[in-house]
């Protein structure tokens, strides 16, 4: 799958990271290499291997239903940048 | 052209947990703002999600409910986007491995004017189990938001149906059994107003009779029943007019505005659902076994069509009956504990969806809430049972009952509403109203059967009720002879 560099700016706004022009044409080079590296890797025959979703072999382990968290608040909102009644407060969101 | 709608739901359910999906933060409704945000809530760097046995469980309750195939193990992924009420970027959720596979769930269609009641089966695609995000509130501080990260990380479970639906009808028919179930197995409160059963509505049309799906929009966060008809109806006429208009639909989420009945398109779909999943590295495969399959089923109440299906053979209830009184647990609940109190079966059911399922309506109440107990009530049939009140009798008591004048038999006993059954007491008054109706038995010797009824009619009259309507009856037909 070949990228241009177009699909490189997409790719940054959707992870929200700044890409300059002269960046992306470095970032294109290296992302191309990883494709590449994949497209080598989807020659091998997986037919039948399930796929893996983790690289070790155990499963999730549960926690009971218990509220062991107490309100720590004022610990946290004390390295917000700014906070008003309880709320952290952040540029306005319009839908 | 003739038109037909194609629908299918999602629907997110909050689990009834104490603590959240991946934290111990307490998941109550109503906390000052972010007193239950813990770190995890919060997503400060370097903490790590710990799945909660009990959303597990939720979820393996629900699919033994629509008899789906379950998942021996089933994955987390990430569901990437950026929005200040999701810290960490990321909502956990679950894409190519849901807990609950396919399944599927019998909704009853109610009849309309031209239509008769049906029944139909919804296929239910998958449910997964997911967390929900935090809340923005606006308004507080100009040109700012707020946040109130206390939803964040609690636990839902995603319900998705097939595009089976065919009508606004259908589609409502399934959120209430749906809304129904996840209530009656436990895992929801069913609370719409505090969103813990919001639905996600697919709408799309397309010429009747064509197998391919038209284009869809989406009305996201329907909560409650009358606005998801309503909303359906105008989004399928919207839809409907556009076409014929030769217009074309853009795929598109909408929100419905109550106010104004319509529905306007939020965000065009296309860049927002690059969610880029993938496998959260941080959580490990879910195992569900069989033995916890089984474990988790010992602990379920019997499901509402097993329940219908008793009420028929054990009961012999009729199955309109049985059907109307498992539409909700709760009422299920009170019906099952009135015959277990020593209620006749058939004439509990009556009282359930008669005079109390009214009274209940009137007032605005659920049935758990009743002022009249099971218990009572089935006191009071018992009373009617043995002779001692007649139905009307019981209305009266019932009354008594829903108003706190105590138990039925001091009700019967203060109001005077005991029946006379005793033969020589009802036999004085029939003697009394003959001789003082001369007319009407000469009447009824003519052969005029009318005025039989209306003698009937005096002697409960002169009894103030109290009589026995059939001893009256007998007795007086031998006294006529």
């Amino acid at each position: 799958m070949a990228l241009n560099l177009d699909d490189i700016k997409r790719i940054a706004h959707l992870a929200r990271i700044e890409v300059s022009d002269s960046e992306a044409q470095e970032t294109l080079n290296k992302l191309s290499g990883i494709l590449g590296l994949i497209e080598q890797m989807q020659a091998v025959d997986t037919t039948g291997i399930t796929p893996m979703s983790h690289s070790q072999d155990v499963t999730q382990r549960l926690r009971e239903d218990v509220v062991t968290q107490t309100n720590q608040r004022e610990l946290f909102q004390s390295i917000a940048p700014a906070t008003q009644d309880g709320l952290y407060l952040v540029p306005k969101v319009i839908e | 052209m003739q038109w037909e709608v194609v629908i299918g739901l999602e629907t997110h359910t909050q689990l009834q947990t104490k603590s959240k999906q991946f934290s111990g933060a307490s998941t109550t409704y109503g906390a000052d703002p972010n007193t239950q945000a813990c770190e995890v809530s919060i997503a400060l760097p370097g903490v790590l999600p710990v799945l909660n046995k009990e959303a597990v469980e939720c979820a393996i309750k629900f699919g033994l409910a629509i008899e789906a195939e379950m998942a021996p193990r089933s994955v987390f992924s990430r569901k990437n986007y950026f929005y200040p009420d999701l810290p960490k970027g990321y909502q956990i959720s679950q894409f190519e491995l849901p807990v609950v596979g396919k399944g599927k769930i019998t909704i009853q269609v109610p009849a309309t004017k031209n239509t008769e009641a049906y029944e139909k089966v919804i296929n239910i695609t998958r449910a997964h189990l997911e967390e929900d995000a935090g809340k923005s509130v606006h308004g507080a501080v100009e040109g700012m938001s707020g946040i109130d990260l206390n939803r964040a990380g609690t636990p839902l479970l995603e319900i998705v149906t097939e595009p089976d639906m065919r009508s606004a009808a259908e589609a409502v028919a399934y959120a209430k059994k749906l809304h129904e179930l996840v209530q009656w197995i436990g895992i929801c409160d069913g609370n719409m107003q505090e969103g813990s059963f919001r639905c996600d509505v697919n709408v799309s049309v397309r010429p009747k009779g064509s197998d391919k799906l038209g284009t869809r929009r989406e009305i996201k966060n329907l909560n409650s029943f009358k606005f998801m008809q309503q909303a359906i109806e105008y989004e399928t006429q919207w839809q409907i007019e556009t076409l014929e208009d030769g217009g074309t639909i853009q795929q598109a989420t909408v929100l419905f505005n109550p106010d104004t009945g319509e529905t306007r398109a939020m965000r065009s779909k296309e860049e927002a659902n690059d969610y880029r999943y993938f496998p959260d590295p941080d959580l490990l495969p879910l195992e569900v076994t069989e033995a916890d399959k089984a474990r988790v089923k010992a602990l379920m109440p019997e499901l509402p069509q097993a329940l219908q299906a008793r009420l028929v053979s054990e009961y012999q209830l009729s199955s309109y009956d049985a059907s109307t009184l498992t539409a909700s647990r709760s009422q299920a609940d009170y019906f099952v504990a009135t015959v277990a109190a020593g209620a006749e079966p058939k004439q509990a059911a009556n009282w359930v969806m008669g005079a109390l399922s009214a009274k209940l309506n009137a007032e605005e109440k659920s049935i758990v809430d009743s002022p009249v107990s099971a218990a009572q009530l089935a006191a009071l049939l018992k009373r009617i049972a043995d002779n001692t009140i007649s139905n009307n009798a019981a209305k009266q008591v019932f009354e008594g009952l829903w108003a706190g004048e105590g138990e039925v038999d001091a009700i019967i006993e203060a109001k005077g509403l005991k029946q006379v059954s005793d033969t020589g007491a009802i036999e004085a008054i029939i003697n009394e109203v003959l001789a003082a109706n001369q007319a009407m038995v000469d009447e009824y010797k003519a052969g005029k059967e009318k005025a039989f009824n209306a003698l009937v009619g005096q002697c409960m009259k002169a009894s103030k009720g109290k009589a026995n309507p059939a001893q009256v009856n007998e007795l007086l037909k031998a006294k006529l002879g």
